[in-house]
């Protein structure tokens, strides 16, 4: 077929100085150089939820910290005769429960308790996870049938349901007047001990997929150990979903530290939290719903923050919206 | 003279957002008369696939077009309605994508979708599609069409799937084909029955085609016209052969004089190759007389450094019921050898089992039965100290430069890991060393500080070169190095490769299913197929007489093997 000098079809050049010839793959020098953390941190700032669940948590990490800078009330120092639901007014803005203790302050002072539980559960749960589900992905074989079968087990138990009869177990180490460290370990390590199968499996199904990818076979043949391998490249790697799936299940951990603490089984009630005040506040619901209303906000604030923050977090570090 | 089918005039496509947008296609114009195929040709970030998806307005994410006219039967149809493009797709202009594998829905039989096609263009319905089905995949070139159109995308192979979404793409008979890189992703065979194929069938139904490929031979042995792209701008068009043959604007001349496929590249790539080839096993016996007298390195020194004897490896594959297993041979008693300061190549289509040889050698698999001896040493019973020393001499490169590095290390750790794991040198004496090494693959030292998800597939490689070179090995071992780069990038590093096998010494196994590519850096050539050598000898011979029809059959496949370039 002819087709030389068809209309539109003629031979045509561009001039050069339009179209200069670049050197054959060069290196862009002039962007600042990232990571994949960066490039995730990068994409986290611009993203407004992020922003707020961020704010709110560093918020929170403030209260915890220095209750005493929100309130001066002190929250055990409590009339009954005076108090005992009274409404509010200057200086105690969410007013009395029936105890006479002022509310405002028993929701700052109460939010230690809470946070510490979560965030400890959840560090335990990353850790026993973490290493339980890098070694049956990694190893496989045995090794992997029997920890995947274990955890399977544990995974069929409802966590609160095995958090009660765990606490029951651990009554003894509490002792009779416990202090806040002993107080929180049983609840930590309680919720810890059947919270870890979701990160394990999410861990293992990670690690199935990165060690199959060839810098793992790359280091090998540098002569990198398994071992080696295993703590250098593939867990790394491994590690983003996990981040993800902690961040959510923090919120997790703090309600079920509450749902345990409102059965009766979490936190003594002398311990300041959330839960137990939830739960005292259940008896005069009908009466002055806002003594309910309160510590349950605050609860349910920060459980969105955490959820929101994984969500923030699991976006920045979803592969498909990284560049190549 | 017919009225032009498609005109493209000076489109321009951007990116991003509408404050900063990023222009991928800056003033493209071609025209393609009726039945006519125009290829596009350009190197990845062309915007040749970005330029043919703007005709449907299939642009990806938040592409628009910001200047110039699409027209199509000469009505304008740049800014039209959803719907119009909508009835335009598939009954005037059809497509066939690049990748056959993630185009097919997995859920559904190929029947149901290529019933899919004719129905939402109101070609047939009922029964009468079930049978135009059928007819067009016979018509694609598939035997048994109605008990494949029965079948799931999985049962296909993947030429299969291509000829599936062809007929697809062909269903309601478009008067334009859009082929984007549509044999990309396939054995060289496989994807010139492909193009015969669709050759034929689009002169047979007047169709016209746009052909997106990188590949410059491929482009002119298929059309008449080329449109040559370059960052986005069309920099040369005009008749194929003649193109081919005066390649006017720089960048044209620099695709023709490096397409690895071209006859005329032959003579000097051989002669070129003599010489770094002459030099190398000088450089080469020196160190082999060095290696014979220390005590440190693995070995004894001889002129044989590699030697592979009657490999097999046999698979395990999962058989109808979960107790049974059947053995599947991956590879089948092969024998070669590497002679030090030489390069050999395995060429195999995908399945012929030369990565499980290159496997093999490396350590990383065990042969089922055979040995593989590295310079006198037979490589599976070494343990500990030794096998640290074997993978010191012996390094990899890998076909996949965006997998063969590890996303979480910076440049610097990535070619730092190996002298960390052998311990070599202080950390200065480190940083000095890959300041070397980056000079020696020609990338910038700027480079250290970046992550591999920064740098291009191209550079990548580069920086695992310097990984592979940081232990001063004797043998490297390139799977499939080159074969996931643009042709220029290609030639570039096999240029690399060349120099510094002169400058070492090196030996390489080079794995490939590119026969094309073997010719500038190989001298000895192993053809293997279903796991069994079937020929084995130099690279001239290969080429200038072929003793299997299969491997006449590969060579007949490069694409522009034929075309002959004036001067």
């Amino acid at each position: 077929m002819t087709s030389e000098h068809r209309p539109g079809q003629e031979r045509f050049v561009a001039p050069l100085e339009e179209t200069p010839l670049k050197a054959v793959d060069s290196v862009d020098t002039s962007s600042p150089p990232t990571s994949m953390w960066s490039d995730a941190w990068r994409s986290l700032r611009r993203n407004p939820l992020f922003l707020v669940s961020a704010a709110l948590i560093l918020f929170l990490i403030l209260v915890v910290a220095f209750p005493s800078l929100f309130t001066d009330e002190n929250p055990r120092r409590c009339l009954l005769s005076e108090n005992s639901l009274g409404a509010p007014r200057a200086g105690h803005p969410f007013g009395f429960d029936q105890q006479g203790c002022d509310v405002f302050a028993r929701v700052v002072y109460g939010a230690r308790a809470s946070v510490t539980v979560g965030i400890l559960t959840t560090l335990f749960v990353v850790v026993i996870g973490g290493i339980l589900g890098a070694l049956a992905g990694f190893y496989g074989g045995l090794l992997d049938a029997i920890l995947s079968r274990v955890t399977d087990v544990f995974f069929a138990i409802p966590l609160v349901l095995a958090a009660i009869v765990g606490l029951q177990m651990l009554k003894n180490i509490r002792g009779d007047s416990p202090g806040f460290v002993l107080s929180v370990l049983p609840v930590i390590l309680a919720l810890a001990a059947f919270g870890w199968p979701q990160v394990m499996r999410i861990m293992r199904g990670a690690v199935l997929t990165v060690k199959n990818m060839e810098y793992i076979d790359a280091a090998t043949s540098i002569g990198a150990t398994r071992r080696r391998n295993l703590v250098r490249h593939v867990v790394p790697n491994a590690l983003a979903p996990v981040i993800v799936v902690a961040t959510v299940s923090l919120g997790i951990f703090i309600v079920a530290e509450s749902t345990l603490s409102y059965l009766g089984l979490g936190l003594p009630s002398r311990v300041m939290s959330w839960g137990n005040d939830i739960a005292q506040a259940q008896n005069v619901v009908g009466t002055a719903p806002r003594v309910l209303f309160y510590p349950a906000s605050a609860l349910a604030l920060t459980v969105l923050s955490f959820i929101l923050l994984g969500d923030a977090v699991r976006d920045a570090l979803d592969p498909k919206a990284r560049k190549r | 003279m017919s009225e032009p089918l498609l005109e493209i005039v000076d489109l321009q496509v951007a990116f991003g957002p509408k404050k900063k947008p990023v222009t991928a296609v800056r003033g493209a114009s071609l025209t393609i008369y009726p039945g006519q195929t125009v290829a596009i040709v350009g190197e990845s970030g062309s915007g040749k696939s970005t330029t043919a998806h703007a005709v449907i307005d299939l642009l990806p994410g938040n592409g628009r077009v910001v200047g110039g006219a699409i027209r199509f039967e000469g009505r304008d149809i740049t800014h039209v309605k959803k719907d119009e493009i909508i009835a335009l797709r598939g009954s005037s202009i059809g497509l066939v994508p690049q990748d056959p594998l993630s185009n097919l829905n997995p859920l559904w039989k190929i029947g149901f979708q290529i019933r899919e096609a004719l129905v939402a263009n109101g070609v047939a319905s009922g029964a009468e599609a079930k049978a135009r089905a059928a007819e067009l995949l016979t018509e694609a070139g598939l035997p048994d069409a109605e008990r494949r159109a029965n079948q799931y995308p999985h049962e296909f192979s993947g030429g299969m799937r291509q000829r599936a979404l062809i007929a697809m793409g062909l269903a309601a008979r478009p008067k334009l084909l859009i082929a984007d890189e549509p044999t990309s992703a396939l054995d060289v065979t496989v994807q010139k029955q492909i193009l015969d194929h669709l050759d034929g069938l689009t002169d047979e139904l007047g169709v016209a085609v746009m052909l997106i490929t990188h590949d410059l031979g491929l482009a002119a042995e298929r059309a008449d016209h080329l449109v040559v792209m370059y960052q986005g701008r069309v920099v040369e068009s005009g008749p194929a052969l003649d193109i081919l043959q005066r390649p006017e604007h720089p960048y044209t001349q620099r695709l023709v004089s490096k397409a690895p496929s071209l006859a005329s590249q032959r003579l000097s790539s051989e002669r070129a190759r003599a010489e770094v080839r002459e030099q190398a096993v000088q450089t080469a016996g020196e160190i082999a007389a060095e290696v014979a007298q220390s005590s440190q390195e693995l070995g004894e020194g001889r002129a044989t450094v590699i030697e592979a004897s009657n490999l097999t490896r046999v698979f395990a594959l999962r058989g109808s019921v979960p107790w049974q297993s059947i053995d599947f041979k991956a590879v089948d008693d092969v024998s070669f050898s590497l002679r030090r300061g030489t390069t050999t190549a395995i060429v195999g289509e995908s399945g012929s089992g030369k990565s499980t040889v290159a496997r093999m050698v490396l350590g990383l698999l065990p042969p089922t039965s055979g040995t593989v001896t590295f310079d006198g040493v037979d490589v599976s019973t070494l343990k500990g100290k030794d096998l640290l020393r074997l993978r010191r001499q012996m390094q990899p490169i890998f076909q996949n430069p965006y997998g063969s590095l590890d996303p979480m290390y910076s440049i610097y750790r990535t070619i730092e890991e190996p002298l960390r794991t052998h311990k070599v040198g202080t950390s200065k004496e480190r940083e000095a060393k890959i300041r070397d090494l980056l000079d020696k693959v020609a990338l910038p030292s700027s480079v250290m500080r970046r992550f591999p998800n920064e740098l291009s597939g191209g550079q990548r490689q580069r920086v695992a070169i310097a990984r592979a070179l940081a232990l001063d090995p004797e043998v490297v071992i390139c799977d499939e190095a080159v074969s996931a780069l643009d042709v220029l990038v290609q030639a570039q590093i096999l240029e690399l490769l060349n120099d510094l096998q002169a400058e070492l010494g090196l030996s390489y196994l080079f794995i490939t299913h590119d026969l094309a590519v073997v010719r500038q850096i190989a001298d000895d050539v192993l053809v293997m197929q279903d796991g069994k050598v079937i020929e084995q000898s130099s690279v001239s011979e290969v080429f200038d007489d072929p003793r299997e029809s299969y491997t006449r059959k590969l060579l007949d496949a490069i694409p522009g093997g034929s075309i002959t370039l004036g001067a």
